[in-house]
């Protein structure tokens, strides 16, 4: 397993490459890559700031995968999550899940990103032509965590 | 003694990231909520419903016990990934 939260732009490809790498009993690999957008809640956006909680949102972040870990047969998991100033088109969260199979990797990996948007302390700040603005929480963004709550 | 910290738009709304408090009485994270809103003005942005909260960097429920020496955490709902 690997958390990392870092200020320095990442490459996805190299991301996804190294996941793989000198582990033939992977048979099948997940990956999400959440971009930076342009446009946002009906206004254009310029670049944003993102906020976390240092220390929590490592632990967060390695419990999530530490249950992801517990739920399907995985071989690596690497999380990636960028802090600090972005621009539109950046990458700002790499999940990428190995298996021997795509079924684990698929799940695992969605699961990943749901509890990470809705229990990792990060914040996103934009900047858009009328100003900088908290970006607001989303109620599907809850939804689609509570899919994943055991009966 | 325990460690309060805000963040993201409580931080800026607050104007401080965090703060050290001495209370008689620890009780519990709703108890140390209303203490905070009773310091009126730009303190009632702790009223909000969809406030989250973390004891020792895990997140936790406002019926949360305190306990001397913890670090707790008031911030809006995250909105990372």
């Amino acid at each position: 397993m690997s958390v990392r939260i870092q200020v320095e732009a990442f490459d996805p490809g190299v991301e996804l490459n190294a996941l793989h790498a000198a582990n033939l009993g992977i048979g099948a690999v997940a990956t999400f890559v959440g971009y930076v957008r342009d446009y946002n809640d009906g206004r254009d956006v310029h670049g944003m700031f993102l906020e976390h909680y240092p220390g929590m949102t490592e632990k967060a972040l390695a419990g999530i995968v530490g249950e992801a870990e517990q739920r399907w047969p995985l071989l690596r998991v690497e999380v990636l999550h960028r802090v600090g100033r972005l621009q539109p088109g950046e990458p700002i969260v790499f999940v990428g899940t190995a298996s021997a199979h795509r079924q684990a990797a698929f799940d695992a990996c969605n699961f990943i990103m749901d509890y990470l948007k809705t229990r990792a302390p990060f914040w996103k700040k934009e900047d858009t032509p009328e100003g900088a603005r908290w970006v607001e929480g989303r109620c599907r963004d809850q939804q689609a965590a509570q899919r994943w709550s055991k009966p | 003694m325990i460690r309060v910290q805000y963040f993201a738009r409580y931080r800026e709304v607050l104007g401080i990231d965090g703060e050290q408090l001495q209370r008689a009485a620890l009780g519990n994270l709703e108890q140390l909520r209303e203490h905070l809103l009773s310091r009126g003005g730009v303190w009632q942005v702790l009223a909000e419903q969809n406030l989250m909260c973390a004891r020792n960097q895990e997140l936790c429920g406002l019926e949360t016990e305190i306990a001397d020496g913890d670090e707790i955490a008031f911030f809006p709902t995250v909105t990372g990934g």
